[in-house]
């Protein structure tokens, strides 16, 4: 176990280091001009040079990648800037902005929140709403309430979210009014309240949650509908037990095991911003972050939005496979 | 210890009614294809410590009949038709609640293939205990001891260390024996085996069946051995029913159906008995043609397209008349083959037994 997880932790060093190279040298592969953007209004080839001296763009692109990655990998970051304005920039260390200049880890720790509270609270009203709708429609197969469910299911699927989330927007914000216009400020719990808090949050999560919901509504049904046929639900059965245990003790113990999988990725790939959501109800989080800083041509940002994403992917990756060895014991860490 | 879990749940028990008896069971089930006759009318007694073998190819009704005992056909699409008493109680009629009672009590079941009827996240200890904490009021501690006893008794090494393993790290033939422990922890007056030995091999096939009958004894419970093999008949059961299509087309005591077999089913299922003192020139018999369709069974005799006997049969028509199930003595032999009884005994003298 503890070989097993070293192992793994070595393997996600490796594919974080894959990821930074491929992201550093794909935004040099576009046209992109980061000294002009620097520079600002009153550009010349002057300015340009100096700073491209400034901020090392003259430097091989293997040089540059190299300085980069110090800031990640030394303990103690680096140094930033140009001789006589130098600062410390400490671990870890993801640059500074191109295009305000603020550390790009602050911007990072100031926006993770807001996508904290948004892919969670959006997981548990997901993860509540799919697994029971699918398990009623399971239980009660082929009649009207399964295909109800089975009915709402396709339409949360098809239904995209970016349509979704501004109709919620219209109807509960601008038409019904029952929900203040959305106040970034209102996004820390526990300055403002759980009301404010709530108000804010409701309709992004309803949004993010409408299509996990509706999948893991098909998926719960799916695998407790096979459950149900196996072999040892029918020795259950003629063990004597209550209809109850054979269902939650012994059926929906095993559909749910493919679910915890899933879930474990479908919420760490969320932690790293939902882009969408985030974008139609103005949410400072992660994913608008990231795309500010791709508009932006913002290369230390972009590599820090990335970075930061994968590192919740790949960890999420681990904890599923660490926690079904848990679940099932057949599976054996090695 | 038997007599008093037994007596304590079952209801007054009626005079002169056998401990089990079947009367004309149907079990039918509507799928989109039509309707699939899986039993069509199974009829047999079984008293305490007397051992019963359903013989019969796959899709011959066999394991359905034995779920439909258990009532566990129950909230599924499946019709069933026809009486099942058991100790003085009728199954068929009896709600899912009140039978939820005597399952894993009164009758248990023994399953085939266990590592697919055993749940693979569970502790083997824990999957034998739960029906014992179901039906007796006792501590987790008690439970645990009888289960340990039990698993000591179906012959697991180390039965307190086994407790704690899963499924799948148990061998095929100890969870079989498990399988076993887990249907006699409340001591069931009924035992109903499904294909007990099926997937074992031979060594561990014989200890298996020896325990069974070894715990017969003690418990003296009925058993019901649900099987293709008819070496596992002849060792174990006192009567037998053939099943064909549904129906049973010869039921009697186990030396009717091996020493005076009249049904050519049976026939065929006797003559496919590997030998092993036969020479070696001779192949494998095997019976012509597939099992019916349970959908569009034959309207005359179920065994009618692949019966080779047809041409001695006088003033009935095997295509078009089912022939009923008939005793042909004073004991409890019955056949249903439309041959007349004196020329189905010439022709078992005559053709088949020297080729057995």
């Amino acid at each position: 176990m503890g070989r097993y997880l070293i192992r793994r932790l070595l393997q996600t060093v490796v594919i974080l280091l894959v990821i930074s190279a491929i992201t550093f040298f794909l935004f040099w592969a576009t046209p992109a001009n980061p000294a002009l953007l620097i520079c600002g209004k009153d550009c010349n080839t002057e300015t340009v040079a100096q700073v491209n001296a400034t901020y090392g763009f003259d430097d091989p692109l293997i040089v540059q990648y190299g300085t980069y990655m110090q800031g990640l990998l030394s303990p103690g970051g680096r140094t930033i800037g140009s001789e006589g304005s130098e600062r410390e920039c400490p671990w870890p260390c993801f640059g500074e902005s191109y295009q305000n200049g603020i550390p790009v880890w602050d911007s990072i720790s100031d926006a993770f929140p807001a996508t904290l509270w948004l892919a969670t609270g959006a997981a548990v009203l997901w993860l509540f709403f799919g697994v029971m709708l699918g398990l009623i429609a399971a239980l009660r197969k082929g009649k009207l309430i399964d295909k109800l469910s089975v009915g709402i299911a396709l339409f949360g699927v098809s239904f995209p979210t970016i349509v979704f989330g501004y109709l919620l927007l219209f109807l509960f914000i601008v038409k019904l009014q029952w929900i203040p216009f959305p106040d970034t400020a209102n996004a820390a719990l526990f300055t403002v309240g759980p009301v404010k808090w709530l108000q804010f949050y409701i309709l992004p999560w309803i949004t993010l949650a409408l299509v996990f919901a509706a999948l893991y509504t098909r998926l719960t049904r799916a695998n407790m509908i096979d459950t149900m046929n196996e072999d040892y639900i029918r020795t259950a059965r003629a063990k004597g037990l209550s209809e109850r245990t054979v269902v939650f003790k012994h059926g929906l113990r095993s559909a749910l095991t493919p679910i915890v999988t899933i879930f474990g990725l479908d919420l760490g790939g969320l932690l790293g911003g939902a882009v969408i959501t985030e974008q139609i109800f103005s949410i400072t989080g992660l994913g608008k972050l990231a795309i500010d800083s791709v508009l932006g041509n913002d290369l230390p940002a972009i590599m820090g939005v990335v970075l930061f994403a994968a590192i919740f992917v790949v960890v999420a990756n681990i904890v599923v496979d660490v926690l079904y060895a848990f679940i099932d014991p057949r599976v054996r860490l090695s | 210890m038997t007599e008093s879990v037994a007596t304590a749940a079952t209801p007054a028990r009626e005079t002169g009614r056998p401990f089990l008896e079947l009367k004309d069971l149907q079990v039918h089930f509507p799928t989109d294809d039509g309707l699939v006759k899986a039993v069509n009318g199974l009829s047999f007694t079984l008293e305490r410590g007397k051992t019963l073998g359903i013989v019969g190819e796959s899709g011959s009704g066999k394991s359905v009949s034995s779920l439909a005992i258990m009532g566990l056909h129950k909230g599924s699409r499946a019709k069933v038709g026809g009486e099942i008493w058991l100790d003085g109680a009728e199954l068929v009629s009896m709600s899912v609640a009140e039978i939820r009672r005597l399952r894993g009590q009164q009758v248990a079941m023994i399953f085939q293939d266990p590592l697919s009827a055993m749940h693979p996240f569970y502790r083997v200890g824990d999957q034998l205990t739960e029906a014992y904490l179901v039906h007796n009021s006792v501590s987790k501690a008690v439970a645990k001891r009888r289960a340990i006893d039990l698993l000591d008794r179906v012959g697991i090494p180390a039965p307190n260390k086994r407790f704690d393993d899963y499924p799948h790290q148990f061998s095929g033939g100890m969870r079989q024996r498990a399988m076993i422990a887990m249907a006699l922890m409340c001591d069931p007056a009924l035992l109903i085996a499904d294909e007990p030995t099926t997937a074992l091999d031979v060594t561990v096939q014989a200890q298996i069946l020896d325990l069974m009958m070894d715990l017969q004894k003690e418990f003296n419970s009925a058993i019901v051995i649900i099987t293709h093999d008819l070496g596992v008949v002849a060792q174990m059961t006192q009567d037998v029913v053939v099943m064909y299509g549904g129906r049973v087309v010869e039921q009697g005591n186990v030396r009717d159906i091996f020493y005076r077999p009249e049904m050519p089913y049976t026939w065929g299922l006797l003559g496919s008995i590997p030998r092993v003192n036969r020479g070696g020139d001779h192949r494998l018999k095997s019976i012509r043609g597939t099992p019916p369709s349970l959908i569009n069974l034959p309207k005359g005799c179920p065994f009618q397209p692949r019966c080779d006997y047809q041409e001695h049969v006088e003033g009935h028509s095997c295509v078009s008349e089912l022939p009923e199930l008939l005793q042909v003595d004073t004991g409890g032999h019955r056949v249903r083959c439309h041959i007349d009884h004196l020329q189905r005994e010439r022709l078992f003298t005559e053709q088949i037994k020297p080729s057995l």
